[in-house]
């Protein structure tokens, strides 16, 4: 076989099974609101989204990794590079880019042209604390993770709450060497 | 006639976490599957040190006398390799396989829990045909 070169996003998205962008976006919704139901505290569903985001991007990663045949990746800049624009269209069907990069690149935002996950949604004067997508950082989060690097990913500006963009803060915390013997009793 | 030994997939800290056998050549018991897991994954760690070159990312292709192994480990260090016979061609494409059904049929699956021995249905299904089809192909040509 060949060796086959990086696939685009769109042409991962379009080839993959999809579900209806109605189904997903109610089926979130009712995730969101069933956690509110159930920990009452707003900053308590904000942990939990972000959780279950990292549950998910531990996971995700491999799956990316192995639709996509991107190869390694030679530094964190590429990295979010791949992340906006393979990424997110590859699981979303969204394009994203990546702005704002402090002096010593390790630090960026990445911009959500669209957001699916908020379609029909309005946050309530009860809900202003909640971060509704956090999810979506704490899938990054995970992902990289596992392709170690530790980062930080927070929403910086989120139109749910009166700003007029989607736009995630990626701060790069360490990259962990995976060079052996790993230190795993530290 | 069995092109394809055995498979094995070993999570990041060298523990074996999914083991089958194809045919009667080579058949190995727990231990011994065990054994070679480990070995494996530490000889891969070590060629990376040995190689003079930067940047390189273990062992891809063992040739013996009597087996071929190909190893493909993936970015987030799960190593898939299998042993098969000597000049056995198309393994890497095999393995790329192998590692999609992985992201499909396991970690897809909410009840695998990471690192953990594979026992998932799906994926055991899912990999019998597609080593079926390889062996199809195998003798087509």
């Amino acid at each position: 076989m060949a060796p086959v070169g990086p696939r685009s996003g769109d042409a991962i998205f379009a080839s993959g099974e999809r579900v209806n962008a109605e189904l997903f976006t109610l089926t979130y919704g009712a995730i969101v609101r069933q956690l509110l139901t159930d920990l009452e505290e707003v900053d308590e569903v904000n942990k939990q989204l972000d959780q279950m985001g990292y549950n998910i991007g531990i996971r995700l990663v491999d799956e990316f990794l192995a639709k996509s045949n991107v190869s390694r990746c030679v530094d964190f800049k590429e990295t979010t590079d791949v992340i906006a624009k393979v990424g997110f269209k590859m699981f979303l069907g969204v394009s994203a880019s990546v702005t704002n990069w402090d002096a010593d690149g390790t630090c960026c935002s990445i911009m959500l042209d669209d957001n699916p996950l908020v379609d029909f949604v309005e946050l309530p004067d009860t809900c202003q604390g909640l971060y509704y997508c956090n999810i979506l950082s704490g899938v990054i989060r995970g992902a990289l993770e596992m392709v170690s690097m530790k980062a930080d990913v927070t929403w910086a500006r989120d139109m749910l709450r009166g700003d007029d963009a989607f736009e995630l803060q990626v701060k790069l915390i360490k990259q962990v060497p995976e060079e052996y013997p790993y230190k795993d009793d530290e | 006639m069995a092109a394809i030994y055995s498979l094995y997939i070993i999570n990041k800290s060298g523990g074996l976490i999914f083991y089958k056998d194809y045919g009667s050549a080579g058949r190995m018991d727990t231990n011994d599957s065990l054994r070679v897991a480990s070995l494996w994954h530490s000889m891969h760690a070590i060629s990376q040190q040995l190689s003079p070159t930067v940047g390189c990312s273990g062992i891809e292709l063992l040739e013996a006398d009597t087996f071929d192994l190909h190893c493909f480990q993936s970015l987030t260090g799960t190593k898939f390799f299998v042993v098969c016979e000597p000049g056995t061609q198309h393994m890497e494409g095999l393995l790329k396989f192998i590692y999609e059904l992985y992201t499909d049929y396991v970690l897809k699956n909410p009840f695998y829990e990471m690192e953990m021995p594979i026992r998932c249905e799906l994926f055991d299904i899912n990999l019998t045909q597609a080593v079926q089809k390889d062996r199809v192909a195998l003798l087509g040509r």
